[in-house]
Order: C-alpha cells, then structure tokens, then sequence
C-alpha cells in the first residue's frame, strides 16, 4: 500500500523501489570503480530480498550492460579502450560460452547445480582473491622501499610469448600471440555462463597479469568485452527463458549507470595497486560467504522451489 | 463458468433431497467482495471478503449446536519439489528430494472453529478437510501418491508453504454475525500466484455436512504489468532486444548527463 512499494511483473513479488534504486548504484560505484560487471554481487542481493535465481541471473544481464556501456564512453573519452583487444577476447569468449551452456544443461540434468555454482564461487573467488591481494601488497611495499612500481617487466616473457600468430595491440602496447588472447576470453566466457556472472573480476587480473596490460587501459577494455556479453546474454535469456524482468532491471541500471559514474571517477584519482588490493578484498570477501553458506548449518535444513523443466 | 455449474449442480442436487425428506435442509448463500484481484504495480497482496447466510424456512429442522463453516480457497495447481540437505565432507548438501505433482499453489482453510472440533477424522479425510488432510499427491518411484502425515519432508513442505503465507489455516476466520450470516476474508500475499482460484464453502451441524457450495475468483495481472508480462512471453526476442536496447540508452544518458567537461 506504500508508494515505495512497486509490483515486479516477471518476478512476481513488490519489493521497495529506493531499496533495489540504493543496491543498483552501490554495485554501479563498485563496477565503475573497478571495471568490473559487479554480476557475482548483484545477483546474491536479488536472491536474498526474494527474486528468483533464474530472474535474478537474467536481469543482471542487462543491469551490467548498462552500467558497462556507460563507464565504456567515459573510457573511451580518456583513450583508456583497446578495441581490437576487446574484439579478439570477444572471439574466444563466443566459443566459450556456447561449451558453458553446454556443460550448464549437462549439471543441471545430473542435480547438484546449485552446489556447482556454490563450490565454483568459493574456489574461483577465494584464488583470484587471495591472489589479487598478495600481489598487489608487494607492488605498494616496493614503492614504500622507493623502488619505481614495475607493473609491465619488458624481459619477463613467460611460455605463451613464444607461440605463433603474434599480434600488435596498439593501446595497450602489448605484442602477443593471438592463442593466449582467445584463450582468455573462452575462459571467461565458459564461466560466464556456468556460473552466470560477467567475469569482468576475472579478465581484469587476466589481462594485467598474463597479457600485461596497462591498468589504465585494462578497465575500459574489460568494459566493452562485459557490454557485448552482457547485452548478447539479455537477448538470449529474454529468447530461451523469458525471465528478463525489464522494470527490476530499469530500476538497477538507473541506480547503476549513477553509481559507476562515481565510481569511474574515484577509480581514476587512486594508484592502481590499491584499487587493485580492494577489489581483491571485496572478492574475497563474497568467495568466504559462500564458503560460510555452505560450511554453515542453514537456517532451515528443507526448501521449496518449483519444478525446473527439463530435470 | 465451472463454478456456476457447480453451483446449479447443488442446487439441484438440494432440490432432489428436499422432495425425499419430510423436513427442509439448508442451503448456502455465498458471495465474494470480487471475483477478479488485479494485480497493478502498487500490488502488496490483498484481502477478499466472502459474506453468505444459511437459507432456513420454517419447516427446516432446528439444530442444537448451531452452525459451522469451513472454506476452503485452492489456488492455481502447480508442480513443487521439496529438498532436505545434509552434511556431508563438511558442506550442506541436498541428500534428499521429492516432486509435488499438481499441488494447489495457494491452499486457504478458514473456519469458524478449529477444524478438528467440527468434525471426526473420517469426515475431515473424505472432505479433504483442514491442511493436514488434503491430498498432497508425490512421486514415489514411480507411484503417486500422498503420504503419512507425520512424513518430515510434507511436513517441511506445508510449514514452508505456510512460512510464505502461500498456505493457512485459520482456525476463527470465519465468523457468524447473526446465527445465520457469515463472513469471513481470504487473506491474499503478494506472491500469490495468477490464475483461477475455487472457493469451497461447507456448512457442518452436528459433526456432519448438511450444505456445500462453490465459488471462483481470479488473479490477473493488468495495465504496465500484463503488458510486460505478455511481452516477454510472447515476443521474446523483441522484447530482449528492447531491454537492451533500454540498458544502452540509460548507460548512454547518464554518461551524457553527468559529463563532467
């Protein structure tokens, strides 16, 4: 009866508009910020005020594509977008996605999907994580010691660098074989659309540590290759699933295109490893509640959910 | 239109009693505040009156310990599964699952006492009467089949169901106004379901049925709701690239709105 209240039409529940308008620029700061979808953040907060999974996974889709469209012009304004980059991760990605549904289908008809999902947060997040927060402590102690901040070392050249079919990426100033690029992309791809998240936390740390991207470019890129997954996932959950609901998702992306915009500029005026030590922490900090979530005795042992079809 | 029918076959059927017996049962009157709930986007849930009396005449036997009513209001039928998890290697699992095949979506039992002291067991299982006795059909192997009450995992369903307020009883929710005329209100959350909802209404003297009538509403969505409900069923595709489209003009114009040169 309250006029904060609005009645979503393909979820199937109200919820209060200031409530999901708030979660919207908060994951928008967040992913403007860090260059990342803020998928894996979104997602659990739509679940946990009541909407669906499946609503949830396909209306972030099209929440993500927003708030990635409107941090990608801000990039593209400051020349921080490698698009040929983007369009040779965007190949591989195609591929990938396809096996990730695959393998999704194959899961589901064995049960257990859910503890798929569960198992894949934990390990993927905690390692990336973990990681992201070692490496990026090391970068500030050496510039504490006076020692320049080596983010791009010109003689570490690691197995992939030798392999053929080498391209120029003029932007990020990286020469490399294409393989190790379109490798990328599958991976993030497949994960994609496993565990239905962007994979923008995941490409970042990619494309610095293994391609050895600039930090400054590797935002905006990551922004264009999330924009075409995310906005392609939209259209194809809306076709097979017909779960896209567009007013929770007007409500996110307004809050989000906001929050990013914010976020783009906060992310700008701070050096790269810390921004790189709080995105560690914030991912680390979701793969540990999903371990406690399945570590921990749950409040109600029983649950009800509709039949899926195809089980 | 099945609830008329249902109706007119009471009727009826009332009419071919009141021929064979000397003296005149009841009949029920019922009539719902309306038969159509919309749902518009300032949709929270919603509380149906249901007023009816019970039609005496003067050959009509007097009854010593006056009237009771149980409604009973069924929801659209839908296919639930049920699941209990456990640990196992240190995390919780689903062990344990169960299909609920066909089971009312919204399941109401308003009475005007607890349904236990209106009639015997027998009756209430005949009837369907009250949540314990109503038919929950599962797939057993390959059976179908409702179990024992005291089964952990219908149990788990119905106190989740009910966490929900997707099924209730309400053992005083029916209330006579006069010895005659009754009310109660259906309590609708706003997860309701949409579809056609069956209202059963039974009047009980004496530990056994005398009268039972039907009646119907339905759950709708309309306006901005129903418009994008249809669309994203039925124009799929469009309405993908429309939402996409949407995500591209909203991150386009707050990009030019807040442009800072």
């Amino acid at each position: 009866m309250t006029p904060l209240q609005i009645y979503l039409p393909i979820a199937d529940l109200p919820v209060n508009i200031f409530l999901v308008l708030g979660m919207g620029i908060a994951v928008g700061f967040i992913s403007g910020m860090f260059g990342i979808g803020g998928g894996f953040l979104m997602t659990p907060l739509l679940i946990f005020i009541g909407v669906s999974p499946a609503v949830a996974v396909a209306s972030v889709s099209s929440h993500i594509a927003a708030s990635s469209f409107s941090g990608a012009i801000s990039y593209w304004r400051r020349r921080g977008i490698d698009l040929a980059l983007a369009l040779m991760l965007l190949l591989g990605g195609i591929l990938g996605t396809s096996a990730g549904v695959w393998l999704f289908t194959l899961l589901r008809s064995l049960g257990q999907l859910d503890l798929t999902i569960g198992l894949s947060y934990v390990l993927l997040l905690g390692i990336v994580g973990g990681l992201m927060i070692v490496e990026s402590m090391r970068a500030t102690m050496r510039a504490r010691e006076g020692k320049p901040v080596e983010l791009r070392r010109p003689g570490s050249h690691t197995w992939f660098h030798g392999l053929p079919f080498k391209l120029r990426f003029k932007q990020s100033r990286i020469y490399v074989s294409a393989f190790p690029v379109w490798g990328i992309g599958f991976i993030i791809g497949f994960i994609g659309a496993v565990m239905g998240i962007g994979g923008g936390f995941l490409l970042v740390p990619m494309l610095i540590y293994l391609l050895r991207v600039p930090t400054n470019v590797v935002i905006g890129t990551s922004m264009v290759v999330t924009l075409v997954t995310m906005a392609s996932a939209t259209v194809l959950h809306a076709v097979t699933n017909h779960l896209v609901d567009a007013l929770l998702a007007l409500i996110l992306m307004v809050g989000g295109v906001t929050g990013a915009q914010f976020g783009a500029r906060a992310g700008q005026n701070m050096p790269g490893e810390r921004i790189r030590l709080m995105l560690g922490l914030l991912v680390l900090a979701v793969g540990l509640r999903f371990a406690l979530e399945l570590m921990l005795r749950p409040d109600d042992i029983f649950s009800v959910r509709p039949l899926e079809q195809g089980l | 239109m099945t609830p008329h029918r249902i109706v007119m076959l009471a009727a009826s059927l009332a009419a071919g009693i009141l021929v064979a017996a000397p003296a005149r049962a009841e009949r029920l009157v019922t009539s719902l505040s309306s038969h159509r709930v919309l749902i518009t986007s300032n949709f929270t849930g919603e509380q149906l009156i249901l007023f009816g009396s019970v039609e005496r005449d003067a050959a009509t036997v007097p009854r010593k310990t006056g009237y009771d009513i149980v409604v009973t209001v069924t929801g659209p039928r839908q296919t639930l599964v049920t699941r209990r998890k456990d640990r196992m290697l240190g995390i919780w699992v689903n062990v344990e699952s169960r299909v609920f095949v066909d089971v009312p979506s919204y399941l109401a039992v308003l009475s005007t006492k607890p349904v236990d002291q209106i009639t015997n067991e027998d009756v209430r299982r005949r009837l369907q009467i009250g949540l314990a006795h109503t038919l929950l059909p599962q797939q057993l192997g390959i059976d179908l089949a409702d179990v024992n009450r005291d089964d952990p995992l219908r149990a788990a369903y119905l106190r989740l169901q009910n966490r929900h307020r997707l099924y209730v009883e309400e053992p005083n929710g029916v209330t006579f106004l006069t010895p005659t005329l009754y009310r109660t209100s259906i309590p609708l959350p706003a997860v309701t379901p949409v579809g056609t909802y069956e209202v059963d209404v039974k009047l009980f003297a004496d530990g056994a049925m005398i009268a039972r009538t039907a009646s119907a509403f339905e759950i709708t969505k309309v306006g901005f709701e129903q418009f994008v409900a249809n669309a994203a069923r039925d124009h799929g595709l469009l309405y993908g690239l429309a939402t996409a489209m949407m995500a591209l003009m909203t991150g386009w114009l707050a990009s030019v709105v807040f442009r800072k040169d």
